[in-house]
């Protein structure tokens, strides 16, 4: 057993900080509001530290508060995709040894995001944070569909290039449409028979392996994930199916 | 504080900027497209949707015998013909009825039965143009750089909400974000939305709600509150159009951008958005160019020489479609990596440059994107280094930075915490860029010469291989584009010897009412 509890100063204070809009006007009565509303959620020794009108009819706080609740950190288990990254010549030389060809790689931004920041630092040449993208491997042949694909249109180019991996990327989440999105590329694969021996990835900065995992993906890499991340995900994924 | 900069080299920009799109404006003279065409139905007073929800002037352009002569013949002649309005004759063309060909009626009368009309659709142009002179005279809107935040909830009515909170908040120009497909639907949708993915559908009814809701704030507050759209993706001539008829009072429209991101048919995309300028220049509305998506694609270092061409291109073609410079809000952006050493240097070279090179441009500053992360604490940092850049070198459409930017569309609280950030740095630094100098051949002075030599490199290579031949290369942001592929290519033609398009004349001349 290994308790955690939020540190403020002192271990197992449970300080947190919050802060949040009540769609009320500001008066005293309000940062009422805010400190009763927070001790409903099970807080204590809620403090109001700021409360105001930011418009006519909302308000804005900073709350502290402390929470009594604990987790034990020593059961939970998150496992990362992102293993110990190999360089790029380790991961050429990992393909060319165990695959003996090129591994061919589509991304795009699937649905109706248009935000290719996120496949583009992994994928193109240029890469992100002075790392590499895929294009500058030699182990890989890359297609960057880029903005805007519908999935049928994806899982087509899929088919027809035979590829190896598949990279999704969704930015935008509002309304669960990075869900709705990444669930009907897997469905679209399962439906057409194309999902065996494809990897799948799914990519953006609200992703988590564990939420790729729940919605049938290989593999998930969010926030900070660097284009040799994907890379040695994918060289040594496929590898590891090799006969011998 | 002044750049020493040189001032032949800008001046060789701008004649390269103008040996690059006068070719191109030889085809747009040219050519027309099947959103220009809607445009003119639609300044002649055609408006709603048939049983499945097509727009009726989609209808009507689709239905014309010859589209090559212009969409305001076969509607002039039909009007000669039977006497109806330009809303019943599209109506009855939905309804399955042909139109006449225009062959049949006598020019003079085709013309003069349109007239009425034209007169119609340019008068509200014009009384839209009026009404926020007058607004802006009695409702200054304050002391530049103006605050602009944008709302984008997918719902008309929660963004009404937002805004007039945002605007009670101290925001100066609210934009409504539209849903991420929009730019690919080669029609306006039609009516009040509630669904949009990544924001909410531009149409003339969401126009006209939320241009009241900020009027009612503008009166409420005493000063006027500006609302932006975006005139980009395969309509951006009727955007403009229903902008102007609805007062907005900015409008993305880039020529570049929907080519380079967003893989629409450059030849469509000249064409539009020669007409889309021309509506622009009449109705009043500054337009926002989107330089800034070249440095969110790539490196913000290496792609500043780029920028600044792009800016030169977007000018001379601003020019062409007779866009005076106050109506040209010109585009860059704080994308520079937090980690670099001295990058906030280079950020006030270039946006200084940028205000040197185009004194009398109302100047687009784009908050930082790329780099923020799920730590707020430190975006909120970074958005007061972008304030800081911007009041201190005059910009002047200042897009309010969200700590928020990198996890979700604003919450209305973030928001409120935007504009404070803003608020703060431009009032206790207001003067600051008047009194200090910036050092004679120091690193701001030399990266801003850097930039503009880089940019004269890239405009001579542009101007060599002509605009399109470039673009095919991949010569814009890396990305490369056929002249031939992309959306929409379809809906280009080239316009007989009988063409006409009434509007395009009327706003050809830029005289604008004063």
């Amino acid at each position: 057993m290994s308790l955690v509890r939020p540190y403020g100063d002192t271990q197992d204070d449970g300080a947190v900080q919050l802060s949040f809009t009540l769609p009320i006007a500001w008066d005293e009565a309000a940062d009422e509001a805010a400190r009763q509303l927070v001790a409903k959620m099970g807080f204590s020794d809620v403090s109001v530290v700021e409360g105001r009108a930011i418009s006519a009819g909302f308000s804005f706080f900073v709350v502290y508060a402390r929470t009594l609740v604990a987790v034990d950190a020593s059961t939970i288990r998150a496992p990362s995709a992102t293993g110990a990254a190999l360089s790029i010549e380790q991961v050429d030389e990992l393909i060319a040894r165990r695959v003996g060809r090129k591994l061919k790689v589509v991304g795009a931004c699937i649905g109706t995001d248009a935000h290719t920041v996120g496949i583009d630092a992994i994928l193109n040449m240029k890469g992100y944070k002075g790392d590499y993208g895929l294009e500058r491997y030699r182990g890989f042949e890359v297609f960057n569909l880029g903005s805007q694909i519908a999935v049928e249109d994806l899982v087509r180019f899929a088919r027809e290039r035979d590829v190896d991996a598949i990279l999704a990327s969704q930015v935008v989440t509002q309304k669960g449409s990075d869900i709705a999105n990444f669930t009907a590329l897997a469905e679209l694969l399962e439906a057409e028979n194309a999902r065996e021996g494809l990897l799948l990835i799914a990519g953006g900065p609200r992703v988590t392996n564990l939420l790729a995992a729940e919605l049938g993906y290989d593999g998930g890499f969010g926030r900070g994930t660097l284009p040799r991340d994907v890379a040695t995900f994918i060289a040594r994924r496929i590898s590891d199916r090799q006969p011998g | 504080m002044e750049l020493r900069i040189d001032r032949e080299a800008v001046a060789r920009a701008r004649r390269l900027a103008g040996a690059i799109v006068d070719p191109v404006e030889d085809f747009i003279e040219r050519h027309s497209t099947v959103s220009v065409e809607r445009a003119v139905a639609r300044l002649c007073g055609v408006d709603g949707v048939d049983g499945a929800g097509v727009p009726l002037a989609n209808r009507l352009i689709d239905a014309l015998p010859a589209r090559e002569a212009g969409v305001a013949r076969a509607l002039g002649a039909a009007i000669a013909e039977s006497g109806r309005t330009p809303q019943q004759v599209a109506a009855a063309v939905a309804a399955g009825e042909a139109l006449p060909d225009p062959a049949g009626t006598p020019e003079t009368a085709l013309r003069a039965a349109l007239r009425v009309h034209i007169d119609a659709g340019l008068a509200r142009i014009d009384a839209a143009r009026a009404l926020r002179t007058a607004l802006l005279a009695r409702l200054p809107q304050g002391e530049p750089p103006l605050l602009y935040v944008i709302v984008a909830s997918g719902n008309i009515y929660e963004d009404r909400t937002a805004a007039v909170a945002a605007a009670e908040g101290g925001a100066q120009i609210v934009a409504v974000i539209r849903s991420t497909a929009q730019s690919l639907l080669d029609y306006v949708p039609f009516g009040a939305t509630t669904e949009g993915f990544g924001g909410t559908y531009a149409t003339q009814e969401n126009f006209r709600l939320m241009r009241a809701a900020l009027d009612e704030a503008s009166e409420r507050l005493g000063r006027y509150v500006m609302l932006t759209n975006y005139a980009s993706g395969l309509c951006m001539p009727e955007i403009a159009a229903l902008a102007a008829l609805e007062r907005l009072d900015m409008l993305l429209n880039d020529s570049m951008y929907g080519i380079l991101f967003r893989d629409i048919n450059m030849q469509r995309t000249f064409v539009d958005q020669h007409f889309s300028r021309q509506l622009n220049a009449r109705s009043g509305i500054v337009i926002n160019t989107g330089e800034d998506n070249y440095l969110t694609t790539a490196d913000a270092v290496e792609q500043a020489p780029a920028v600044l061409a792009s800016q030169f291109v977007n000018e001379a073609f601003a020019r062409r479609a007779g866009l005076p410079a106050a109506q040209m809000g010109l585009g860059d952006a704080y994308e520079i990596d937090p980690d670099l050493e001295d990058g906030f240097l280079l950020q006030v070279a270039q946006a200084q440059l940028t205000r040197q090179i185009f004194p009398d441009a109302p100047l687009k500053y784009m908050p930082p994107t790329k780099h923020m992360t799920g730590n707020i604490f430190k975006g909120h940092l970074i958005d007061a280094m972008f304030n800081l850049t911007s009041v201190m070198t005059h910009q002047t459409i200042h897009l309010c930075g969200m700590l928020t930017e990198a996890i979700h569309t604003p919450f209305l609280g973030d928001r409120a915490l935007a504009l404070e950030n803003a608020r703060y740095v431009m009032t206790t630094a207001r003067h600051f860029g008047d009194e200090i100098e910036i050092k004679a051949g120091g690193r701001i002075e030399l990266r801003a010469r850097d930039v503009l030599s880089g940019a004269v490199r890239i405009l001579d290579g542009v101007a060599q291989r002509g605009l399109m031949r470039a673009i095919e290369d991949g010569t814009f942001a890396d990305i490369r584009r056929p002249r031939d592929g992309g959306r929409g290519y379809d809906g280009v033609f080239a316009k007989d010897a009988a063409y006409w398009n009434p509007f395009a004349d009327a706003l050809a001349g830029g005289a604008v009412p004063a």
